[in-house]
């Protein structure tokens, strides 16, 4: 009995050790530790953008042998979209020497700022996260290409004019904003605050809490009560099929109704059934598989069985964010090894490719996601990029680009951005003073 | 001696003075809360403005109430399904809610393998009843005779089983629930009455029927059959009834399967309203509040406490939420369960509490 156990423990200890010892021996490798929820009430959201991220990745490391000869080792870590177990995940991603964290969920992002101030790893929170970390000079560590919520904004609030028939034309109307009661769905509202008293129109806030996503019947009423000219979703996970369906049950006008990015899922949409078209989304990837890029994606990862995603997903909305935001992981590696000279690069080195990352269309095209995904330029002290996006239209089937690129308000995000930067440092206390030089590119 | 025996607890709430106390106490909270928002008129908008909406727009009052009704009669029903096993078993089955989603999501599985969707339904009858069987087999049966708390806990276990089971065969993307195959109806009726709009969704009221169906038809069988006394029996001692030979086995299957049956039928209904997806394991626990108001081991009382916790939380959402920004339906419920609870600590239609000494 005894030895049959010390035997099973000595048969599974090899296996650990094993486990262990692969990622070591493998040569010229670089770690990169990606927070994922595949469970849990989000998955329906997290599922793709995880899938995206990792095809793309296993599409370099197989068509390229990874980034410039450097195998990218990706491993997930599965949070359930829950902060405490972000930590976890960040205290792991850590100890493995991940090159770069990716949190996934903003209130994750919060966590690991004071965190990775100190470990000295870079944050990447594309599009989501702390709307003030896109000023670098304060936040050296964070990165939140290619804008922030507040970009996101005042773009709705751009469209809104348009739709109107000018900025003057805001004054008097009303703007409903259909938020997640977390972190995540908060982010936008002082930025809409400043542009209602600006503009003159009115913001109505509908807040979703967490244990009622799936249970919105009294905020449509209040909806219904309130008549919003148009309503903002800034929804995630089992709330937005929710919010379409409640939309189209209570005869909200589909053409009124604009999500955040991430409100702007396949499923999300599908959910409301037929009543669900004109529903529009703000986005800065194109869905669909025409780029070249997505083309090898399929070549090389999905045809090859190599994938966990069905084909028909390959080049839905979010698994496309999920690709771009592995692009800029491996755009940010292949600009720290031209700076550091270095393969192999580190959390430091990727901190400095991120910072001066400059993905033009041209470059974008080399890549292949030329014209498929917004151009976006970070810098020493703007670590967002404020760059472009469009509205795009769910047609019944699929999301279609609607309208030309918009620029940001980038005029009233900006100083809004510096001064809660300031605030956030000062209620911080004790904030590390940024001591990392500007690369002269940036 | 007898007179001592019987006499209830000493209890801190029972005294008048005391629960008077709470009260004024409770509405100075209020009005200092009040008083912060808004310092012009706050009393107005907490004590007249609601009721003067409610008589301006009564198309608006009454589409909340059909709202908080719809939500409540299925409330009534997830909670019943804790009742059940709770009457049985003694214990408060956590598990249930996670029995919602296994249930929806093994539905809508088998359908999307290619399997009718009747057939889809009772094939998942039969997992409901193989999972209820499983249950009582692996974890009731060696817990016989274990403290209440032990067997909670295992339903705990049950749980994380089911969530992992259910991620493992189903994967975690939401799904998108059969109504249409189910001929379940789409499409709202609408109503002009008291001068307005009242838009009563089909699904709405066909989950309202049958839910309602369903509450009669279990309270039905636990009150008039030769199981529902056995159960009853149960309830009251295990020994006791053991004694008589009742198999406790037996009537713990039926409990659980019947937990399982209440799981589909909400699956069904509140997948239909949203989607299938893990979140909905969250919408069950709403029963919780619905239990502490209605009492653990009551029927009728899930079926008020389903009720009162359903309107009153859409109401409260709808006409007093936006003086503190929305979003007050979440712990709404719980606050008006505590209300409650003063007044009445064994729930609406609990089983006393008698300590004896």
């Amino acid at each position: 009995m005894k030895t049959s156990n010390l035997l099973k423990g000595a048969a599974l200890g090899a296996l650990f050790a094993a486990g262990a010892l692969a990622p070591a021996m493998a040569q010229d490798s670089v770690y990169f530790a990606n927070n994922a929820y595949r469970t849990g009430p989000f998955s329906g959201s997290g599922i793709p953008i995880g899938d995206g991220m990792r095809d793309y990745i296993t599409m370099i490391n197989e068509r390229d042998g990874g980034v410039n000869g450097v195998k990218v080792i990706y491993e997930e870590c599965e949070t359930g979209y829950d902060t405490k177990k972000s930590i976890e995940c960040y205290e792991q991603a850590k100890s493995k020497n991940t090159i770069v964290y990716s949190p996934w969920s903003t209130g994750a992002t919060l966590a690991a700022i004071p965190r990775a101030h100190v470990d000295k790893i870079p944050i990447l929170s594309m599009a989501y996260g702390l709307s003030s970390s896109a000023d670098g000079t304060n936040f050296p560590w964070v990165f939140i290409p290619p804008f922030t919520y507040w970009d996101g904004a005042s773009v709705m609030v751009k469209h809104m004019a348009a739709e109107l028939g000018g900025m003057d034309k805001l004054k008097g109307k009303k703007l409903g904003l259909i938020h997640l009661d977390a972190p995540f769905g908060k982010e936008p509202i002082p930025v809409l605050e400043n542009l209602a008293k600006k503009y003159g129109f009115e913001l109505k806030l509908y807040p979703v809490a967490a244990a009622d996503m799936q249970n919105q019947g009294s905020l449509w009423l209040s909806i219904r009560r309130d008549r919003p000219d148009f309503l903002y979703n800034q929804g995630w996970g089992a709330m937005n099929p929710t919010a379409v369906k409640e939309a189209a049950k209570n005869n909200f006008p589909m053409n009124k109704f604009v999500g955040v990015w991430w409100a702007g899922g396949d499923d999300d949409a599908r959910a409301g059934g037929d009543q669900a078209k004109g529903y529009k989304s703000l986005s800065w990837t194109l869905a669909g598989t025409e780029a070249p890029a997505m083309k090898d994606i399929l070549k090389f990862v999905v045809d090859k069985g190599k994938s966990t995603t069905p084909k028909e997903k390959v080049g839905e909305a979010l698994y496309n964010r999920g690709v771009y935001n592995a692009m800029l992981v491996v755009e940010g590696i292949r600009n720290a090894q031209k700076l550091t000279g270095k393969k192999v690069i580190n959390a430091e080195d990727m901190r400095r490719g991120l910072e001066s990352l400059n993905l033009t269309e041209a470059r974008l095209k080399e890549i292949g996601l030329g014209g498929f995904v917004t151009p976006t330029t970070i810098s020493c002290t703007d670590h967002s990029g404020h760059s472009k996006m469009f509205v795009s239209e769910w047609d019944g089937t699929k999301w279609t680009k609607k309208g030309d690129w918009v620029e940001p308000l980038k005029d009233e995000v900006r100083p809004l951005i510096e001064s809660n930067a300031k605030d956030y440092i000062e209620k911080a206390g004790n904030w590390p003073k940024r001591t990392e030089p500007c690369e002269k590119s940036s | 001696m007898s007179d001592i025996a019987t006499r209830p607890a000493p209890s801190l709430l029972a005294s008048p003075l005391v629960k008077f106390g709470l009260i004024v106490a409770a509405i100075v909270v209020a009005l200092a809360i009040g008083v912060r928002l808004d310092t012009s008129n706050t009393l107005y908008a907490i004590f007249v403005d609601p009721f003067q909406q409610m008589v301006q727009a009564p198309d608006l009052l009454v589409q909340t109430v059909w709202e908080g009704l719809v939500s409540g009669v299925l409330y009534a029903l997830i909670a019943l399904g804790f009742v059940l096993i709770f009457k049985a078993s003694g214990v408060f089955n956590f598990a249930q809610g996670i029995m919602v989603v296994f249930a929806a999501l093994t539905l809508v599985g088998l359908y999307e393998k290619g399997v009718p969707a009747f057939l889809a339904v009772i094939i998942t009858l039969g997992v409901m009843f193989a999972l209820a069987v499983t249950i009582e087999r692996v974890v009731l049966r060696p817990l016989v005779n274990q403290p209440d708390i032990i067997l909670f806990m295992a339903t705990f276990g049950i749980t994380y089983f089911l969530i992992g089971f259910g991620e493992a065969l189903f994967g975690g993307n939401p799904k998108q629930m059969i109504a249409e195959q189910l001929y379940l109806p789409k499409g709202a009726v609408d109503l002009q009455i008291l001068g307005g709009l009242v838009s009563l969704q089909k699904i709405d009221i066909a989950a309202a029927l049958i839910a309602s169906l369903m509450i009669a038809a279990l309270a039905a069988f636990f009150q008039y059959t030769r199981i529902g006394r056995a159960l009853r029996a149960v309830a009251d001692s295990h020994k006791a009834a053991l004694s008589v030979g009742i198999s406790l086995n037996q009537i713990w299957v039926i409990v659980w399967f019947t937990a399982g049956i209440v799981a589909l039928i909400t699956g069904i209904m509140w997948g239909a309203r949203s989607d299938v997806s893990f979140a909905l394991e969250i919408v069950a626990l709403k029963a919780l509040p619905v239990l502490i108001l209605g009492g653990f081991t009551s029927i009728p009382g899930a079926i008020v406490g389903g009720l009162i916790i359903g309107i009153g939380e859409k109401l409260g959402e709808f006409y007093w939420g936006p003086l503190v920004g929305g979003g007050i339906e979440s712990w709404l419920a719980y606050f008006i369960a505590l209300g409650f609870l003063l007044f009445r600590p064994q729930g609406l239609f609990g089983d006393k509490i008698i300590e004896r000494i």
